[in-house]
């Protein structure tokens, strides 16, 4: 551990540790452009320059090692002129053009020049010109700005692991260029617009629509994977303007999805602002939310509880689905399911549904097997993970299930379901590869669970899981368990840890719909569910409480219109069984409500009230349903138990479950930046198809 | 003066044939064996005895750099890279060693190799030396043939491959790190250090860089041993060296000196004297295009050797001296090199990147008499901000011609601004 001064203040740091960050962490200031804590170390914007003794010359500190004895200095004369310098170089060819540049206001060339660079240029000159490049629907350019601090590249290379950025060009001539013009292929393309320390990367659907200042911020979370990324919503009166990530280490990192990042103008088209009611002539009329209540309420009186199902969908928070698992008890009806995609998949025992080895974790891993799942799509932040711990240590990646171009080495063995078998009978090498790992993790996509054999796979996969120690407690390696379930939905966990699912005698979602196109369920209350095929349901009496008029809505003969996820404060628990909360950025549009507002009020009108009335009660009574609810923001370790069934697995290959990454939910499918996404993606997909 | 007798390149001129048999006569590969059975720390002490400084410019002590390697190539192989991208503008003396020399280059290779514990060699020569290509290889060829490379080369016991790769004509790859991403197959741009190329180099392996010319002088100082070699030129500057005469001098080219020697003698007996006589001298560039001129009165006692010519705030860099007499812009001539270092910047740092351009655009404007004079202390200073923070050494190089050219002839980029001012007023 070397001992070093800055600025005559000593300390202690860990072997390996740089200057830059030795400095950070006394809390003394040392301005940056190229340097980024999550890329590697490129040290060629110069700005980080500092003062060592017995060095002739000035040294960047990012890419300085903190080495026994040094000393530095980061006040003197000469630090000064040095940061004056290179803020005059970098500036003599930018366009300063910050009043229209729409990362003025939070760029970093625009502080750093203020905090330590010249009041005036000197450079008389004509400056340098830079064609703006088309990098697709996503991010804008203004080539001038760049100051080639190389970030961008760096990021599409090693995080995204799309190598297409480069500089092109040599001297004053270098240009940050994809060379054929195309659309970044990476699902995490957006960051390269926080990277961009200027205004020469920005948000296409952003650009010149505010600035900074007017915008206000709250934390939240991203609900269109199961990742569950801390997003921040920027607003502006009764819109969101921007999403950006905000750092987690454990989870995103500083990273989010396209997804999480872009398709916020879907919120804005095709929403619900007014409950409905089915007329006799079958079209849906506008009705006040009393009036809404007393046809649901007349309908449900003749009913048993036992005519009455739920469905749950994927973007509903926990306090929605408790308020709903309490409301259908209280009707005294056990058909109660989260898994509108029919995942064999039980409540119990907690890990047999959790990404157990958590997201931080797959960089202990030394070996990861993924089954039926295609990480890149349905989580691009795990499979950011993955790439990085490929990255630091190679980690050998192997499949079963379509083969996916993930921007690392997959060995790929085929789409074989009863390989799965032939590993735990140890007649495959992959038997071999699991059994030689000290840390060797499973991944198991909804691509296996949503099959019919679901349940008599997740059962071959837990007996491969204790075969093979991929769940053990050594004293080589410790605590250790490798056996993942990656989720797509975000209500899916916190369904499931809730208990939304069948009850004593209960219909699992198949069988709901079944059991109404029998007329044997009397009525069926969707929330948000709109992932499925509803026409079983023709027949029934529908209520749909959600946001957008999307797939559930056309078939519900009452609409109760919900709050989406930016619009209340909610509970989400990831893949990993992280319970995050998210804050009420913007008041749900026209008479639209947070949705357990809307089953409380209901519950009254049906003569059965919840026990609660504020949010704070809900939040009680979430603990008070599974007691994990009391603390967020970790993960805790679920006890390995048995689980999974007989059964007999078929010969079926695994399938895609995500047709196109840009479009998954009722919000995504709503957005114009999404649409373009994708329109660009089957372009790109055709024009490759007729080259190859 | 060199005596004949001390002269290390004695067929730096091409009269004699290049081919391992004319080498060979010449006393090339002599006992080579005997050499190597000495051992690597034999051959480093001999080198660290002469005292022998790298000759591309930096002038760093060649055998302080071999002791920086790895005592023991234990898991991963140490490499030798010769860097053959000759370059510097005023310089062409690696250039004639490949040409008529080189057996000395590949002799020097192995030899250097077996002190750092390589067994790869790697020549990267520049792109536009293409019939330099042609030959090296051909005796790289005739050596292998003879068995003095490969395996047992020279019957040593040391196994010792020489590989020949071509750059593509860019400047910055004659640095030394820069030349290692370019060799494996990235953008020719300097890597930061530290790390040292001797730590991680090539590949991520211990990895020595050396000039033609270094390489050259190895089995000569090695068989007459390091004291000789020590004991020409003066201490901290010692041995023979090429320099390169170009520019206004009657009998340009190559020739072997003596370290130290004074560069009135240098261009009077060697090359031929100034044109028009020495009173005709305006300036001289004694390094390569990177060195700071030197006015006709420093000209006069002036010594050529490191220390002599740091003194004077200039550099012995390759041994380019360029002669410029009466008849030359110097303001042209030095924008014309900025020109050049602008062309020649990889564009990776900032300082380099956005000062080189900025130099040249006020240099070709002072050259045409505009601008005003408080411009020459802007551009005095833009060379101070350029100096220093850049990743490599061509910023520096890039500021110290200009600064040169400032401090010698500030008077008269002045008197120039006077003139075209007077002829706009009229």
């Amino acid at each position: 551990m070397p001992k070093l001064s800055i600025d005559g203040q000593e300390i202690i740091v860990p072997e390996g540790m740089t200057v830059l960050q030795a400095a950070t962490l006394l809390g003394i200031e040392i301005p940056v452009f190229c340097y980024h804590p999550k890329l590697s170390i490129a040290g060629n914007c110069r700005m980080c320059l500092v003062e060592m003794e017995d060095h002739p010359k000035p040294v960047a500190s990012c890419a300085m090692p903190a080495c026994e004895g040094a000393v530095v200095h980061t006040t003197t004369p000469s630090v000064k002129k040095a940061r004056q310098s290179i803020l005059e170089f970098l500036l003599i060819n930018h366009p300063l053009d910050c009043p229209i540049c729409d990362q003025g206001g939070e760029c970093d060339l625009q502080d750093i020049s203020v905090a330590y660079g010249r009041d005036a240029s000197r450079y008389a000159l004509n400056k340098r010109i830079v064609p703006d490049k088309e990098f697709g629907p996503l991010i804008e350019t203004a080539m001038n700005r760049c100051i080639q601090c190389t970030r961008c590249v760096r990021f599409a290379t090693e995080i995204a692991g799309v190598p297409e950025l480069g500089a092109i060009g040599r001297g004053e001539s270098m240009e940050i260029a994809t060379y054929l013009e195309k659309t970044i292929t990476s699902e995490l393309s957006g960051n390269l617009i926080d990277v961009c320390p200027v205004g020469a990367l920005m948000s296409k659907p952003y650009s010149s629509q505010a600035r900074p200042w007017e915008l206000s911020h709250t934390p939240s979370i991203d609900v269109q994977d199961a990742v569950g990324s801390a997003i921040r919503l920027d607003t502006r009166g009764a819109e969101v303007m921007r999403v950006l990530p905000r750092q987690n280490d454990d989870v995103n990192e500083a990273w989010i999805s396209d997804k999480a990042r872009f398709s916020y103008d879907g919120l804005k088209y095709q929403r619900l602002d007014q409950p409905y009611i089915r007329n006799k002539n079958g079209t849906l009329v506008l009705a006040s939310w009393e009036k809404a209540f007393e046809v649901i309420a007349d309908h449900f009186r003749p009913l048993k509880g036992h005519q009455i199902a739920a469905l749950v969908g994927d973007l509903v928070e926990a306090e929605a689905m408790v308020a709903l698992k309490d409301l259908m008890e209280a009707l005294g009806s056990p058909h109660i399911d989260c898994r509108q995609d029919g995942a064999k998949i039980e409540a119990n025992p907690r890990c047999s549904y959790l990404f157990n080895t958590t997201i931080a974790g797959i960089e202990r891993a030394d070996f990861c097997l993924l089954m039926g799942t295609n990480p890149r799509w349905e989580a691009p932040l795990i499979n950011a993970r993955l790439r990085k711990a490929y990255l630091a240590t190679a980690l050998p990646v192997a499949t079963i299930g379509l083969p996916h171009d993930l921007g690392y080495p997959v060995a790929s063995f085929g789409n074989d379901p009863f390989i799965v078998e032939k590993i735990l009978k140890g007649r495959h090498p992959l038997s071999t590869a699991l059994k030689e790992a000290n840390y060797p993790m499973m991944i198991i996509g909804q691509g296996v669970l949503r099959r019919e054999d679901g349940a008599a796979l997740l059962q071959v996969a837990r007996k491969i899981a204790e075969k093979y120690e991929v769940v053990h407690h050594k004293p080589s390696t410790g605590h250790w368990n490798g056996f993942n379930v990656l989720h797509t939905a975000a209500s899916r966990v916190g369904g499931l840890d809730l208990g939304l699912t069948p009850g004593p005698k209960g219909y699992a979602t198949h069988e709901i719909l079944k059991a109404a196109s029998a007329g044997k369920l009397k009525a069926v209350y969707l929330l948000g569910v709109d992932e499925i095929d509803l026409s079983p349901l023709e027949s029934t009496f529908v209520i749909y409480q959600g946001h957008h008029g999307d797939r559930g809505a056309s078939m519900a003969d009452v609409i109760l219109p919900g709050a989406a996820y930016t619009e209340k404060s909610g509970t989400y628990v990831n893949t990993e069984g992280r319970i995050q909360r998210s804050l009420q950025a913007l008041c749900p549009p026209g008479e639209a409500q947070e949705d357990w507002r809307i089953l409380r009020a209901l519950s009254t009108t049906l003569g059965i009230p919840l026990p609660y009335n504020t949010l704070e009660e809900v939040r009680l009574r979430l603990v008070a349903v599974n007691a994990l609810f009391e603390e967020t923001d970790t993960v805790q370790n679920a006890l390995w138990m048995p689980f999974g069934e007989e059964g007999k697995i078929s010969s079926d290959p695994f399938e895609n479950i995500i047709e196109s990454f840009y479009m998954t939910d009722s919000i995504s499918r709503h957005s114009v930046t999404m649409a373009q996404c994708r329109q660009d993606n089957v372009t790109r997909e055709t024009a490759h198809a007729r080259n190859a | 003066m060199l005596k004949d007798s001390d002269r290390i390149f004695t067929n730096l001129h091409g009269t004699q044939g290049w081919t391992l048999k004319d080498a060979q006569k010449r006393g090339d590969w002599d006992k080579t064996k005997t050499l190597i059975a000495k051992g690597p720390e034999w051959i480093i002490q001999e080198v660290m005895t002469s005292e022998l400084r790298g000759r591309s410019g930096a002038g760093f002590l060649t055998g302080k750099k071999w002791s920086f390697m790895p005592k023991e190539s234990k898991d991963i192989p140490h490499y030798l890279v010769v860097n053959a991208d000759e370059s510097e503008p005023g310089t062409c003396k690696d250039r004639d060693i490949l040409r008529y020399e080189p057996h000395k280059l590949i002799e020097g290779a192995l030899l250097a190799a077996v002190a750092i514990r390589a067994h790869i060699g790697y020549v990267y020569i520049r792109g536009e030396f293409h019939h330099e290509t042609e030959r090296l290889k051909i005796a790289i060829q005739e050596a292998y043939d003879a068995g003095l490379l490969g395996k047992n080369a020279a019957g040593s016991g040391w196994d010792f491959d020489l590989h020949i790769h071509r750059g593509a004509g860019a400047y910055i790859c004659g640095e030394e790190t820069a030349l290692l991403e370019s060799l494996e197959g990235r953008k020719g741009m300097p890597r930061l250090k530290p790390p040292f190329p001797t730590v991680v180099g090539l590949y991520g392996c211990p990895t020595t860089v050396h000039n033609v010319e270094t390489l050259a002088v190895i089995p000569t100082l090695l068989r007459r041993r390091g004291a000789w070699f020590a004991s020409l030129g003066t201490p901290g500057n010692t041995g023979t060296k090429i320099f390169c005469l170009s520019g206004h001098v009657n009998k340009p080219g190559n020739v072997e000196e003596i370290m130290g020697i004074p560069l009135k003698d240098l261009i009077e007996r060697h090359g031929g004297g100034v044109r028009g006589g020495w009173n005709n001298l305006l300036a001289v560039i004694p390094g390569g295009s990177s060195v700071s001129l030197l006015p006709k009165d420093i000209c006069e006692t002036v010594a050529m050797d490191f220390s002599s010519l740091a003194s004077v705030k200039s550099a012995l860099g390759t041994g380019g001296v360029i002669v410029m007499d009466k008849s030359t812009d110097l303001i042209r001539t030095i924008a014309r090199f900025s020109k050049f270092y602008m062309l020649e910047s990889c564009g990776q740092c900032t300082p380099c990147r956005e000062g080189t351009g900025w130099m040249w655009r006020m240099l070709t404007r002072l050259a045409d008499g505009k601008g005003k004079p408080e411009d020459i202390n802007l551009l005095e200073d833009v060379t101070h901000a350029v100096e220093g923070y850049s990743i490599c050494g061509l910023g520096d190089a890039a500021a110290w011609p200009v600064q040169g050219l400032i401090r010698h002839f500030r008077l008269e980029i002045e008197q120039r601004i006077r003139e075209n001012h007077a002829e706009t007023q009229h």
